[in-house]
């Protein structure tokens, strides 16, 4: 083994009060962009949760539809015109609309109607832990999740409640469709979910289209929207990148997401920069020593680079531990912070990179090394 | 005696800048040969240290002419003279200059770890160096272990163990007691006694006046005297 490695690590490690900071430093910038990252990724997948789960390869939607939530309406005809089109297999109508369940101690609370044909192509409920999608068909049925029971008043499979003056009865019970606006979504059948929502029965949210085998997914959309007036055809992708591209970006919310993650990188950086420089510093007599008896620049640079990475591989290790936790505490809330194996991947990326920006400082302070010095400490 | 290992010819060099820039050498002339011991004597600020990092290459001059083995320095780079320095030039400090957090193994094996010598070739090295300066038994020691006379000669293995054909000492005896100093001096002598080396002992230590084979004296950035050393005259006197 070189001796540039052991160099560093004894560097490192002889002075733990600052090893203990460095790392301290690193495991806080980067719990700081995790978490920062873990709720955009969260948010992103929410806010295209029910694009995700909606078993469509094209939506045709209300002209200037922002997001899944925005409840603009479509004339019915729309449907059977889509259905003429040639590619197209199904073109089924999709309900969405906020209504108030009423709770059993008196008041409302604001619920987002999901209603969809209950056979076919739509928009069903999925991860269910109690009930199955046939129980919707039943007069009144909805379905919701587990997790907002206490928000509803109800105590899950059975309870019954009123929207807009309507009996409804739970007969199925999701786990984990939680709404990232903390509005509880109730799924139902198309008609009730109109009924729910005051939405005449001639009109529909979206059209779900599901294109014949085979068939090209684009150029059916061109001749969707060439077909149809005063609506918009998008394949699946674009229309979650549209949703979530709103809610992230139109809103602010991802701009103050990254800018936390932003603010911890910088964080993280300029600490370990600061205990990189001050360990630099400390060592000058060794850099000088190594330069005089002939080390080149590249091996000093190494030394240091190798604190800076060894420095990030057991912050990493350590914010990746703490993340976990995070992650699981955070699992069965609202909003979830969620790390794919990419985002996992990216985090260590930036610690090496945050890592060894940082020894620039340092290493430019070797750079002004005179040998000599040698002779006179 | 053989060729001249390090060679200044008529060296100038200015520290400092401004109103506070010095001559700190006038226009030095000094060789080194392989198989020859030298002290450099003079008072403290005569330009000994300057001299020692020039020949060193450790500093440049600001005019004259340094070899290295015959090869002029003139217009090398910092990165040519650290590969001068780490093939041809061994440093012994008054401070020592080791690595606190490495074993006295590594300290050495550091000298050839900067010339991407191999791991295993490097040991070998590092301990046939060390069982020359007698710490072979301390290989494992961490510096702070060692008494000062046991961590200049950890300091005299990491200069010989390139091979070094020149080894410049910078007041190897000051930190030590007599006895130590002797025997510090004792091993530079024998390191010296290798014709394919030489060393120059920058010193302000009458004692080890017996070990010279040359003595050269600089004042005021000139050198102002040259005379044999005992040793040089003791093997003149066991020659005739």
């Amino acid at each position: 083994m070189s001796l540039k490695f052991r160099l560093a690590s004894r560097n490192l490690f002889h002075d733990r009060l600052r090893f203990i900071a460095t790392i301290v430093g690193i495991v806080f910038s980067i719990v700081l962009v995790t978490v920062q990252m873990g709720l955009y990724v969260g948010f992103g997948r929410m806010v295209t949760t029910m694009i995700d789960h909606a078993p469509a390869d094209l939506w045709v939607m209300p002209l200037s539809t922002k997001c899944f939530e925005d409840p603009s309406l479509m004339d019915d005809r729309q449907r059977f015109r889509a259905l003429a089109v040639n590619g197209v297999a199904e073109a089924a109508p999709l309900v969405i609309g906020f209504a108030q369940w009423r709770l059993p101690g008196g008041g409302t609370t604001p619920v987002f109607i999901v209603g969809s044909e209950l056979r076919g192509l739509g928009l069903r409920p999925w991860d269910l832990v109690a009930g199955r999608v046939d129980d919707l068909s039943i007069p009144g049925a909805v379905a919701i999740d587990q997790s907002y029971f206490d928000r509803l008043g109800t105590s899950g499979l059975g309870a019954t409640s009123e929207i807009r003056d309507q009996k409804v009865q739970v007969t199925a019970v999701t786990k984990g469709i939680r709404s990232f606006t903390t509005t509880p979504f109730a799924f139902t059948g198309l008609d009730r979910a109109r009924a729910f929502t005051g939405i005449s029965p001639d009109k529909a949210s979206y059209f779900l289209v599901r294109v014949t085998p085979g068939s090209d997914v684009e150029g059916v959309r061109r001749r969707l929207q060439a077909n149809l007036s005063d609506v918009e055809v998008l394949t699946t992708t674009e229309f979650r990148n549209r949703s979530r591209s709103f809610w992230l970006f139109g809103t602010g919310a991802g701009a103050a997401l990254f800018a936390g993650a932003l603010l911890g990188t910088i964080v993280g950086t300029v600490i370990v920069a600061q205990t990189l420089y001050s360990s630099t510093k400390d060592h000058l007599d060794e850099f000088a020593t190594l330069r005089a008896i002939g080390s080149s620049g590249a091996y000093i640079y190494m030394v240091i680079i190798w604190q800076a990475l060894l420095s990030a591989i057991i912050g990493f290790c350590g914010a990746a531990a703490i993340g976990a936790i995070v992650v699981k505490m955070t699992a069965e809330s609202a909003l979830p912070i969620v790390v794919t194996p990419a985002l996992t991947i990216g985090l260590l990326v930036l610690t090496v990179v945050m890592c060894i920006a940082s020894a620039i400082a340092a290493i430019v302070q070797v750079v002004r090394i005179d040998p000599a010095l040698v002779f006179t400490r | 005696m053989t060729e001249a290992v390090l060679e200044t010819v008529d060296v100038v060099r200015h520290l400092g800048h401004g109103a506070g820039e010095v001559q700190a050498l006038k226009g030095v002339s000094l060789s080194l040969s392989g198989g020859e011991l030298v002290l450099l004597m003079g008072p403290s600020g005569s330009g000994k240290t300057t001299l020692l990092s020039v020949m060193g290459c450790l500093m440049t001059p600001t005019r004259g002419i340094v070899r290295v083995r015959g090869r002029s320095t003139a217009g090398a780079g910092p990165e040519d003279l650290a590969k001068l320095r780490r093939d041809h030039i061994g440093f012994i400090f008054q401070s020592y200059h080791l690595f606190p957090t490495l074993t006295v193994e590594d300290n050495v094996r550091l000298a050839l770890d900067v010339r991407g010598q191999r791991f295993r070739r490097a040991k070998i090295a590092a301990r046939e160096s060390l069982a020359m300066v007698g710490l072979a038994h301390k290989t494992k020691a961490f510096p702070i272990e060692l008494s000062g006379g046991e961590q200049q000669r950890v300091a005299i293995a990491r200069a010989i163990v390139g091979n070094a054909s020149a080894i410049l000492a910078d007041e190897p005896t000051g930190a030590l007691d007599t006895q130590n100093g002797q025997a510090i001096m004792t091993l530079l002598a024998q390191i010296a006694k290798d014709q394919s080396r030489g060393v120059l002992v920058v010193t302000h230590d009458p004692r080890i006046l017996p070990f010279a084979d040359r003595i050269v004296h600089i004042e005021d950035g000139r050198i102002v005297s040259e005379e044999p050393g005992e040793r040089s005259k003791e093997q003149r006197v066991r020659r005739s």
